[in-house]
């Protein structure tokens, strides 16, 4: 019964990734740059749901409600300020560091207003755990809603982008953005439009996190992001389904690496796996091999 | 002929850049204006300085981005601290018990820099990124689960804990897990920093102006056009990774023999001081030896410039990196500046001939 | 004994055929074109020849010995040197230091000596810079030496791709479209630098071109490509005049 329970453990925290990864793909896929910043949104989302539920009183749902409009709303503010002046800079890597810039600036911030010490987080998830195979299995209310929570947005996700306009704005951005701009199509918007959804995605993915680990610092978005962005990569960074597919083996490999292996070599053993499958599949698991033309 | 003489000179700026903040740092030292705590930072600085250069042979000189140059120094400190640790008493004069630790230290990150080089570097851009971000944190994870004691019976090693090593009465133990390495001699100095800058600077310059550094910048240039004029592209690209990773395996080195206790944890050897030599490369200027440096100085103190602003500190930092990324490559920041330049030039042009 | 002797070349790209039974026989010193409409293989026959793909078939001779299989850098070491449609310089790299990197297999020295400055250093450095403003003389480069390739003009960037193409010492040059994007009077003066370049150097040519005043003024043979395949071969008159070729490029 452990293997069940670890299983659906990982599948869990993998859906955590998965969402995350999201952000960092989509973002990826159409302004060419990883927002390296995005763990941190994370953060600030469950610090927003943490202080409308502790301070304002707020219920968890508006709470929730809230924290993803904050977090969109930064997200769209950093792209427009930190990012997009240096969209068309000469290296890519200008970009990469003022992201990295930005999440200094986002972990200081909440350092200042949160301090350092660890806030526990009270979930936010009101279902009860179900208990199965008479007590021996236990599934959290944390587990459930983790899961659910990443099959609707993935399959939203997919249909948004498969049926809308600004989906298909986006495809054609991330495919060539000088022909999509001559094709009318409103280039900056959508990028904006990305980091936003990328942003709302962070703050769920913040409250899911913070509700099934409770304990909250300005450093917690950190290990995550930099894990989801691995998955990212692992799953073919810029495929949505590679996002899904990378979050979950992700979260998979690192809960039976911490009980099958070693607790201490956890991360080792994720970052091990994501080296193997690069040098097998340079380029993640769904992703495109393009070749370079001669 | 002319070109060469150009390059030299560039060369000799550099070198005498950093003589002169060296000797500046020691008068300020020697009239007592440093604070002890700045003093405390100007070893680490020195290994900040040289992981700057080496990486930057990496990112401006090869053009591939690497995350996880901090591992690389992890190796060369992890080894050199052992060695040093284990031959205090075999080796008692310090300059030579250094000196072969540096060697070791610098070989030991060399050659971890081969076997990750091997299969990663066909890799590109951010892929090659991710996984050297990969490594950094495999070897610092390895290094907190590795346990190695000393006793007659010679060297024992475990994964588990200090006490699985089944160690003899007396024996010692040299690497204790997440405790580290405890007990290191205490060999460097400002002084040899500075001169292991000058070394790291030495081979880096000269590596770029010689016949390698061609092909490797070649390389980073246009690959497929490298190899139709039969540049060996595994060949260079392993040579800059592995100099490169060398080293960061000095810098390690430096870094170690300047601790009472050595201990790998994200904020030393973790991505984030990966991304923090990064920062520096970058704001630095890309390929820009010089501007490296200027940068790891700048940037190591800033922070303890703004001490007096307490809490804020760190977000000033934050910002200021921000705001000098922007002002440096925004497109539009540099067409300003070139207008404004333009502009001063123009003026200062029109003064001398009315002068005239 | 013919300097280029390719028999059955084929290769396949997924279910496309780019190329099928070509072949095509060069002799020592000639000045030789592949022709054909747009998309009908030619810079796919060129990368085969340089070992950027590898033949699905077919024996590729170079001066009697088979280069298929052989790696791009080996190729070019055997013999074969070439430049790009899409102009491919060391941009951020002098005039003078693109040279030398053609340059590297013919002047060695090691990377040791080369970070300790050790004499031969200097010597072999020495000997590089001559050679290659030598060369880059020829081109009427020699006053640029020093600037980034990425600032000179266009003709010019053409230029030194040939100078540093002749810099690895090359049996047989493969030019790939050296007139694409070049004005009438540009295009003449390279017509007479090619030319120049096969009687000082003894080279053997084969360009890729779709100015027929370029191919028909200095090719002494040609090979019709279309749809991969060679639709005619022989001397450049005779081959202009096939109706065959003219149907292929005019259409009925």
């Amino acid at each position: 019964m452990s293997f069940i329970s670890y299983l659906i453990n990982g599948i869990s925290l993998g859906s955590v990734y998965a969402i995350i990864a999201l952000g960092y793909t989509m973002v990826y896929g159409i302004a060419k740059m990883l927002n390296f910043a995005h763990g941190d949104v994370i953060m600030i989302g469950a610090y927003v749901v943490m202080t409308a539920i502790a301070g304002a009183g707020l219920s968890p749902l508006l709470a929730v409600l809230l924290a993803i409009i904050f977090c969109t709303i930064l997200g769209v503010v950093i792209e427009s300020v930190a990012y997009r002046p240096l969209l068309n800079a000469a290296s890519s890597l200008a970009v990469l560091i003022t992201a990295i810039g930005v999440s200094y600036l986002l972990q200081n911030l909440a350092l200042l207003i949160f301090g350092a010490n660890t806030k526990s987080f009270s979930s936010v998830v009101p279902a009860p755990a179900l208990v199965l195979a008479g007590g021996n299995l236990t599934i959290s209310g944390e587990t459930m809603v983790t899961i659910a929570s990443c099959i609707v947005i993935m399959v939203g996700l997919t249909l948004f982008i498969k049926k809308s306009k600004a989906g298909q704005a986006m495809l054609a951005v991330s495919e060539d953005k000088g022909a999509a701009q001559l094709m009318g199509v409103n280039v900056n918007g959508t990028i904006a439009l990305t980091f936003a959804i990328g942003s709302a995605l962070a703050a769920v993915a913040g409250v899911l996190l913070c509700s099934a680990y409770p304990s909250l610092t300005p450093y917690t978005g950190a290990m995550p992001g930099i894990k989801a962005f691995v998955a990212a990569v692992f799953g073919g960074i810029g495929s949505i389904p590679g996002a899904l597919i990378g979050g979950i083996l992700l979260g998979v490999i690192e809960i039976f690496g911490k009980a099958y292996i070693s607790s201490q070599m956890a991360d080792a053993i994720v970052f091990g796996v994501l080296i193997i499958v690069l040098i097998v599949k340079p380029t993640g698991i769904l992703g495109k091999n393009i070749q370079e033309k001669v | 002929m002319k070109k060469m003489s150009k390059t030299t000179k560039n060369n000799m700026v550099t070198y005498l850049m950093v003589i002169v903040i060296f000797i500046v740092v020691q008068l300020l030292v020697s009239t007592g204006n440093v604070s002890s705590l700045l003093q405390g930072l100007l070893v680490p600085l020195c290994a900040y300085i040289i992981l700057a250069v080496s990486l930057n042979l990496t990112v401006g000189i090869l053009g591939e981005l690497s995350l996880g140059h901090a591992g690389f120094m992890c190796v060369g400190a992890f080894t050199s601290a052992f060695f040093s640790k284990c031959m205090v008493e075999t080796i008692p004069v310090t300059g030579l018990r250094y000196f072969l630790a540096l060697l070791i230290g610098a070989a030991a990150a060399g050659i971890c820099g081969i076997l990750i080089g091997i299969p990663v570097l066909r890799l590109k851009g951010d892929y090659l990124a991710i996984v050297t971000l990969a490594f950094g944190e495999i070897i610092k994870n390895i290094v907190n689960v590795l346990f190695i004691g000393r006793d007659e019976n010679g060297f024992h090693f475990s994964t588990k804990d200090s006490l699985s090593l089944g160690l003899e009465d007396g024996g010692k133990v040299i690497v204790n897990g997440p405790q580290g390495i405890t007990g290191t001699p205490k060999d460097s100095t400002f002084v040899i920093g500075v001169i292991l800058i000058l070394i790291t600077l030495f081979i880096v310059l000269n590596l770029m102006h010689s016949r390698s550094g061609r092909a490797i910048m070649a390389i980073r240039d246009n690959r497929i056009a490298a190899e139709s004029v039969g540049i060996n592209i595994t060949k260079y690209k392993l040579m800059a990774f592995s100099i490169s990773a060398a080293l960061a395996g000095v810098a390690g080195v430096i870094y170690a023999h300047n601790l009472a206790t050595l201990t790998a944890q994200p904020k030393n050897f973790g991505y984030n001081m990966s991304i923090m030599i990064l920062v520096f490369v970058v704001l630095g200027g890309i390929g820009n030896m010089r501007g490296s440096i200027l940068a790891a100085i700048i940037l190591t103190l800033l922070p303890e410039l703004l001490r007096a602003l307490s809490d804020y500190r760190m977000l000033i930092y934050a910002v200021v990196l921000i705001v000098m990324m922007l002002f440096n490559w925004s497109p539009k920041a540099i067409e300003w500046r070139e207008k404004y330049s333009a502009k001063f030039r123009r003026k200062k042009n029109n003064s001398a001939k009315e002068a005239a | 004994m013919a300097l280029l002797e390719v028999n059955n070349l084929g290769i396949s790209f997924g279910g496309l055929r780019a190329v099928n039974e070509f072949h095509l026989k060069i002799e020592k010193g000639c000045l030789y074109g592949l022709i054909g409409p747009n998309g009908a293989g030619k810079t796919t026959v060129f990368n085969l020849l340089t070992g950027v793909y590898k033949p699905s078939e077919g024996v590729i001779r170079l001066d009697g010995e088979n280069i298929v299989g052989k790696k791009t850098i080996d190729i070019n070491k055997a013999g074969v040197a070439r430049t790009f449609q899409n102009i491919r310089l060391f941009k951020d790299l002098s005039v003078l230091d693109n040279v030398k990197v053609g340059l590297h297999n013919h002047y060695k020295y090691s990377t040791l000596e080369g970070i300790f400055r050790l004499p031969k250093y200097h010597k072999m450095e020495k000997a590089m810079d001559e050679k290659a403003l030598e060369l880059l003389s020829v081109f009427d480069l020699d006053k640029e030496a020093s600037t980034l390739a990425a600032n000179l003009p266009y003709g010019k960037q053409r230029k030194l791709e040939i100078t540093r193409a002749l810099a690895t010492e090359p049996k047989l040059l493969l030019l790939d479209e050296p007139a694409a994007g070049m004005n009438p009077n540009e295009t003449k003066e390279l017509m007479e630098t090619i030319r120049f370049v096969r009687d000082e150097f003894h080279m053997t040519i084969l360009l890729i071109e779709h100015d027929m005043k370029l191919v028909s003024g200095i090719c002494e043979e040609l090979t019709v490509l279309n749809f991969g395949e060679a639709l005619a071969e022989g001397k450049t008159s005779d081959v202009l005049n096939n109706p065959e070729v003219i149907k292929a490029y005019l259409g009925e």
